[in-house]
């Protein structure tokens, strides 16, 4: 395989090679964005649907007409499916993570650039074949996102036939394009960083994009097997999941979330990254305890390993695995709690300003220390066995994906922009667009965690007939109209992207003043990345130095570390 | 209590969260004012955030303590039962087969009914779960009681409502289209209504065997 | 006062090798330890599966340990003729080097060969995926195992033309010869975990 350190070669030429079947890892990271902010707007739209759903049974959707409850059942499905897979890993960690490695390390591109083209065009075949899927006869994939055995096992079950394998196939292929991805970050970042680039001084982003690949690589291989299992139920007539040939469901479940736990640190890890990116340049402030939120990261992402059974309390499974898995879910708010805390104590006695970028930022910080706290309820199994399976569960889980993904992966889109396109967006809109998600965003989920206390079970079609239900209802209007205002608050952000790009003003190279090398090089930069490799001598956050003149010291600049009293 | 634990934590750290947003605002303490370099490297500075998060931890197995034990007595050891019921989780229905009068399965006089689980207020009341497809779960908000139904094997609770009353059963673990239909209700009788639904349901038995009926 | 912190990279700069250690090998450990977890898992599952359903003894022994046994021998053989070919291909003796990197070539599709000797006498008998659970793991963990082989394969017998050639041995595609080694190595160490747990269980 050839290597970017052999390939110093003009950019290429043609539309094709410079923007289609581009090597290049910041045009790859681009592909991400879009493929993901395109699948965004089906995820969004299937919300849409459910959210109508639930308010106004009896009436037809605008836009899309009646649903049945077998629709329903493949709407929510693909939901989840889309969000988690299609959504939050390409925006997290194909885009963000493609585009600033390399840069924020001071390299000229990946380690393995085609095999960087290969793992975008995997993914982007892996969204055709699940868009496929929603058309084939019998429908898409109908048991949740969490596939559960054997509903997802037998095709008499859910009359589902041609979708499941399909959805089986595009969750091999995104597999399969985030292991090829994560092989590039893991060998990107060891062996291609610029002369003193040491570990110690890696910007934060790029701890928890390593970090979040190592979980990945580690944790997908038993749904890997898990996946096979399933589909040679399903096409060879095998029985692992299915207790008529001799099979057991709860396997399905043990290797799902085996996977699926840690999956979701692998998607939070990035998002947290860049809040912490993004707030020490708008502070003016180092971030609080650099060290330990690297080792908070790693112990987060070895503990996420050993959590997975608190999806699993009632499940069936022996009753005295629950405490020990009590525990470990227990420990695993450790690191996050200092990330949070950590945060918190960043921005505290800093010089504010409030950008786009910073409100996305801390709304994001704000809106995931609900999520956190929720999770104590959770984990713990007593309290789980009236909150499991509820709408509690929904609201929590919105609650730390919702902000990791968007509020994070919105204010990295506001702050990186500059960078990736050369203009500046419009603050003012940007500014509309976060506060029309934040409020919004709350309104449709604090009422579905008070729809959820009062047991209401989810993934439910209608809920009509449930008469102990009957006085919340209210509760799920109040939801669908805030999701109509979440939508129509995105309207000025499509309009910022797109007119931006043509009509923004352009940026200079460091429009916020910050440390880390990709403010070093041009808006946007060159094919190669940087004209000479630059040379790393601090390392990324020191902003407000005491007796400097500026608030900010590029990781450039060539004077030895000064030595400051430590007046504390 | 968990509810008071992590609603403190929530308004300090989002209060904190606020104030320093406000506080901090660029400008607000002056021109010129500049951020406070704090690095968070020395064990003084990060006491800030290690303390609070050592007492979260030690509130949080507290939580786990308390919770243990509790959990333990529900679906640990199944205390000895008054009553048993065999609970048959299908698409898209509950089914209940009560042992009738002898108290033993697979005799002629059991019943299976759909839907209703009738059972005596004040006793504890073990229930048997199976499924006859998918995976269902056996969750009756009202009493708090939750148990996946797991095809291929035999799940056993129980529950002691002493409160007499209807109480809805919902199916919380996705099982298909009839997912949001799949209800049944658990009545719980006080001893009166109880005995006199036993003798409508067998009429026969409980005429002959008015020996049985007070040993119940 | 302390001075910008140096590292190996300081001093010497070379793109790209900031560890010391070639991309590419790199790359293939994470890759390797990626399949580690998904063979881990199936067997994981198989192991405790056959434990907590009594043994499986009745299906198990319709396996044909004496082909299996055959089987590890000629794969372990090849892992041999794989660390020659690469040692040769070191010490600069091209000829050596692609005869043995042919002979692991040759020695893997002997193992598919013997392989597929064995599913068709299986099937022939009646014992397909479908037959339990013991064959439903057996052909799963074999089959997968063998579409890795092919693939090593494959891989290897890319490299013989290219040894043959001559277009192997410039300095950074010599290191592929390692990396198709280690892949090689991996697979032959997922066999011997396969073979006592399926073959004499």
């Amino acid at each position: 395989m050839e290597t970017a350190a052999e390939q110093h070669h003009e950019a290429p030429a043609g539309f094709v090679r410079r923007y289609i079947f581009s090597t290049d890892h910041k045009v790859i990271a681009k592909q991400y964005m879009i493929l993901s902010l395109t699948m965004a707007l089906i995820g969004g739209f299937t919300a849409y649907l459910i959210r109508w759903q639930l308010a106004w049974p009896e009436t037809d959707i605008p836009g899309w007409g009646p649903i049945g409850p077998d629709n329903y059942n493949a709407i929510i499905t693909m939901h989840g499916t889309v969000m988690v897979f299609f959504v939050a890993m390409p925006f997290l960690l194909g885009a963000f993570g493609n585009y600033l490695i390399p840069l924020m390390i001071g390299a000229r591109d990946m380690a393995f650039p085609r095999l960087n083209m290969m793992s975008f065009w995997t993914v982007f075949t892996a969204s055709v074949v699940l868009t496929i899927s929603m058309f084939v006869p019998g429908g898409p994939a109908a048991a949740g996102w969490t596939g559960y055995a054997p509903l997802s096992d037998n095709p008499i079950y859910t009359g589902v036939t041609w979708g499941q394998n399909l959805w089986i196939l595009a969750l091999a292929l995104e597999f399969g394009s985030f292991l090829m991805g994560g092989i590039n970050f893991l060998t990107t970042a060891l062996n291609m960083r610029a002369p003193g680039m040491t570990l110690w001084r890696l910007p934060l982003v790029v701890w928890m994009e390593l970090t979040a690949a190592v979980v990945f690589l580690l944790s997908v291989g038993p749904l890997i097997a898990g996946a096979l299992m399933l589909l040679a139920d399903r096409t060879l007539g095998t029985g692992f999941f299915r207790p008529d040939r001799g099979g057991d469901p709860l396997l399905w479940e043990h290797l799902f979330w085996f996977f699926g736990h840690p999956e979701v640190y692998v998607v939070a890890l990035p998002g947290f990254g860049i809040m912490l990116e993004v707030m020490p340049v708008f502070a003016r402030k180092p971030i609080f305890g650099y060290r330990t939120m690297v080792w908070s990261t790693i112990a987060a992402g070895l503990l996420s390993f050993i959590v997975w059974a608190h999806h699993m309390f009632v499940s069936g499974m022996d009753p005295r695995l629950a405490t020990p898995f009590s525990v470990t879910t227990i420990l695993i708010s450790v690191p996050f709690a200092l990330l949070v805390f950590s945060m918190i104590a960043t921005v505290w006695g800093g010089s504010i300003t409030l950008t786009t970028p910073m409100l996305f930022a801390l709304g994001g910080l704000a809106t995931f220390i609900i999520g956190g706290v929720t999770g104590i309820f959770l984990g713990s199994a007593t309290t789980d066995i009236f909150l499991h399976g509820t709408y509690f569960v929904v609201a929590h889980f919105h609650y730390t994906l919702f902000p990791v993904t968007f509020f994070g992966g919105f204010a990295g889109l506001y702050y990186w922009y500059p960078k990736m396109f050369g203009r500046m967006m419009n603050e003012t809109l940007g500014k509309i667009h976060f506060w029309f998600t934040f409020v919004f965003f709350n309104a449709i989920f604090i009422p579905l965690f008070a729809v959820g206390t009062h047991g209401s079970p989810r993934r439910i079609y209608e809920l009509s007939s449930y008469t102990y239900l009957q006085p919340f209802q209210y509760l799920h209007v109040i939801a669908t109209y805030a999701t109509i205002g979440l939508f129509i608050g995105q309207l000025p952000f499509i309009v910022n992207f797109i007119g931006s790009m043509v009509r923004g003003k352009r940026a200079a190279d460091n429009p916020w003043d910050a440390n880390t090398l990709e403010w070093a090089t041009t808006s946007p930069p060159p094919h190669e990345n940087f004209e000479h490799i630059p040379v790393v001598y601090r390392d990324p956050y020191e902003y407000s130095v005491p007796g400097e003149n500026e608030d900010w010291i590029p990781q450039t600049r060539p004077e030895p570390q000064i030595v400051y009293a430590a007046a504390d | 209590m968990i509810f008071w634990i992590v609603g403190f934590w929530f308004v300090l750290a989002e209060g904190v969260l606020i104030y320093s947003i406000v506080r901090y605002r660029k400008g607000s303490t002056g021109a010129g004012t500049r951020a406070m370099f704090l690095r968070g490297d020395t064990p003084r500075q990060l006491a800030w955030i290690f303390i609070p998060v050592a007492i979260i931890l030690f509130l949080d197995l507290a939580i786990d303590r308390a919770g243990a034990s509790a959990w333990e007595r529900i679906k640990g050891e199944i205390p000895p039962s008054d009553v048993t019921i065999k609970v048959t989780a299908k698409q898209f229905n509950w089914n209940f087969t009560y042992p009738g009068p002898d108290g033993k399965f697979g005799t002629a006089d059991d019943i299976t009914a759909e839907n209703d689980l009738h059972v005596p207020a004040g006793k504890v009341v073990k229930f048997e779960l199976q499924s006859e497809d998918v995976i269902h779960s056996f969750f009756v908000p009202e009493l708090r009681l939750k148990q996946d139904v797991v095809p291929g094997r035999k799940i056993s609770g129980w529950f002691q409502s002493d409160i007499p009353g209807t109480y809805e059963i919902a199916c919380s673990e996705l099982c298909g289209f009839g997912h949001y239909s799949m209800h049944g209700t658990v009545i719980v009788q006080n001893a009166k209504d109880y005995s006199a639904w036993l003798h409508d349901t067998w009429p026969t038995k409980f005429a002959a065997n008015s020996a049985s009926v007070k040993a119940n | 006062m302390s001075v910008g912190i140096e590292t190996a990279s300081h001093k010497a700069y070379t793109e790209g090798e900031t560890t010391g250690i070639p991309m590419g090998k790199i790359g293939i450990w994470w890759f390797l330890a990626s399949e580690v977890m998904v063979f881990g898992g199936l067997i994981g599952a198989y192991v405790l599966f056959r434990i907590a359903n009594g043994g499986w003894a009745d299906q198990a022994e319709h396996v044909n340990w004496r082909l299996g046994a055959i089987n590890t021998l000629v794969l372990v053989t090849s892992s041999l003729t794989m660390i020659l070919a690469l040692s040769a291909g070191r010490s600069g003796r091209h000829q050596r080097a692609a005869n043995f990197l042919l002979a692991t070539v040759l020695l893997g599709l002997t193992f598919l060969g013997i392989k597929g000797v064995e599913y068709s006498r299986e099937i022939a008998e009646g014992f397909t995926p479908a037959s339990g659970m013991f064959w439903s793991f057996y052909f799963l963990m074999t089959g997968l195992h063998g579409i890795h082989v092919i693939g090593g394969i494959v891989f290897n017998a890319t490299l013989y033309i290219a040894a043959v050639r001559g277009t192997l041995w410039s300095e950074h595609h010599e290191d592929r010869l390692e990396f198709a080694g280690l892949y090689w190595h991996f697979v032959d160490v997922v066999w011997i975990f396969l073979f006592p747990l399926l073959y004499l269980a």
